[in-house]
């Protein structure tokens, strides 16, 4: 093939465009998804929660969560007048199979359901060394299993104790909030399967979401505030025993 | 006329120069993931990867597709805000396939993960000794699960 220079010249931009699009691959699985539209976020309500385990149950069944590790789990708070500053705090199994039976005293027992807090300025992603792990466009932090190198920056940064190492993958694993799923226009696995509604899905850049009018009449609050992570899992009538 | 002698080696060296750059250009092209960098510092294709994952619970809305009567009987009821694969189990599998069946529930177990007694649970939650309340008689021969009050439609 004869070429002079001039048509190289021309030519070799073209083949550089082409050659991009053919690296970029298909565009997006769910089309109607619009990232830049959604900032996700959890509504957790303390007084709905009947410590059943359902949550973690549906968590571990949708997301293939190895056993005695977990992406969801319940706390059982026991706080007497005696013990404010340092509660009893049990969770057998994460609450998977639910709590032994307590029985009537001074004390007051409430369930605390935990998980990723999907921190706006998480700490978990700034230590990250190669960028394995990051918040979404739509306020949802992941974990690029294919990427990550399993250096467990992130497990030892979480202040929640939300993230772990894959027992086999031998990467970061977290709740992903059900990210197949909310980007499908489902809720997540755990909200989908909590019977009393102490879950709930909640979508901040959504004006119509009922979490505008709750977070203006309720007294919310987030984990450990002082930490300025930015969380948005949103806990009513958290008690102040809560760490 | 010129002011420099020997100018080759400088040429010469530039040129060294341009291709050590043209070479790493070329490694780093190649080793870092076209994505990266598409939304922040991260594979923007891990999203899309992410989001790709399989959904094993269907999610009610699917369920009242075919099951509206069901659907009808528990809005009336008190389960009517407890979605149906709180009880029966994630089934996307069975909405994709009818012909899978889902699993038999031991309502024994069950209704008791919810409805047992505890003083840990809320007050006003609706709440029974199993081993007294029924003394072994299974909960669905009085409480019809989908509208469990006794007077709306219960056996007895």
């Amino acid at each position: 093939m004869n070429m002079t220079r001039r048509q190289m010249l021309v030519l070799l931009p073209a083949a550089a465009v082409a050659w991009e699009s053919l690296l970029a691959g298909t565009p997006e699985s769910s089309p109607n998804y619009e990232q830049t539209q959604h900032w996700w976020g959890m509504l957790i309500d303390i007084p709905k929660c009947i410590g059943c385990g359902n949550c973690v149950r549906a968590c571990q069944s949708e997301n293939d969560v190895p056993d005695g590790y977990f992406r969801t789990w319940v706390e059982r708070y026991h706080v007497t007048d005696t013990n404010l500053a340092n509660p009893e705090v049990i969770s057998p199994d994460g609450g998977k199979h639910g709590f032994p039976a307590a029985v009537e005293d001074s004390g007051k027992y409430f369930f605390v359901p935990k998980m990723c807090n999907h921190c706006a300025d998480s700490p978990c992603t700034q230590v990250c060394p190669v960028g394995a792990t990051f918040v979404g466009p739509d306020g949802v932090v992941l974990v690029d299993q294919k990427y990550c190198l399993g250096c467990a920056y992130c497990v030892q940064a979480c202040p929640y104790g939300c993230r772990y190492i894959h027992p086999t993958k031998r990467v970061a694993d977290k709740c992903t909030l059900c990210y197949h799923r909310i980007t499908k226009g489902l809720t997540t696995a755990c909200c989908e399967a909590c019977p009393t509604g102490a879950r709930q899905l909640v979508d901040l850049k959504n004006p119509k979401d009922p979490i505008h009018a709750f977070l203006k009449t309720h007294a919310v609050q987030v984990l450990k505030p002082q930490m300025a992570t930015g969380a948005k899992a949103f806990y009513n009538e958290l008690d102040g025993s809560v760490r | 006329m010129s002011n420099f002698r020997d100018t080759g080696h400088l040429f010469r060296f530039a040129g060294i120069f341009v291709a050590a750059i043209l070479i790493f250009l070329a490694i780093r092209g190649w080793l870092v993931p076209h994505t990266f960098g598409q939304y922040g510092h991260y594979r923007g294709a891990a999203l899309n990867e992410i989001a790709a994952k399989p959904v094993h619970f269907a999610g009610h809305q699917s369920c009242e597709t075919c099951h509206a009567d069901i659907a009808e009987k528990k809005s009336s009821g008190k389960h009517a805000s407890v979605h149906c694969e709180a009880c029966h189990g994630p089934l996307a599998a069975h909405a994709d396939d009818p012909s899978i069946q889902p699993a038999k529930i031991d309502t024994a177990v069950l209704c008791a993960q919810c409805h047992e007694t505890s003083a840990a649970k809320p007050k006003g939650f609706p709440e029974v000794e199993t081993a007294s309340h029924s003394n072994g008689v299974s909960c669905e021969t009085c409480h019809q699960p989908h509208s469990p009050a006794l007077e709306a439609g219960g056996a007895q």
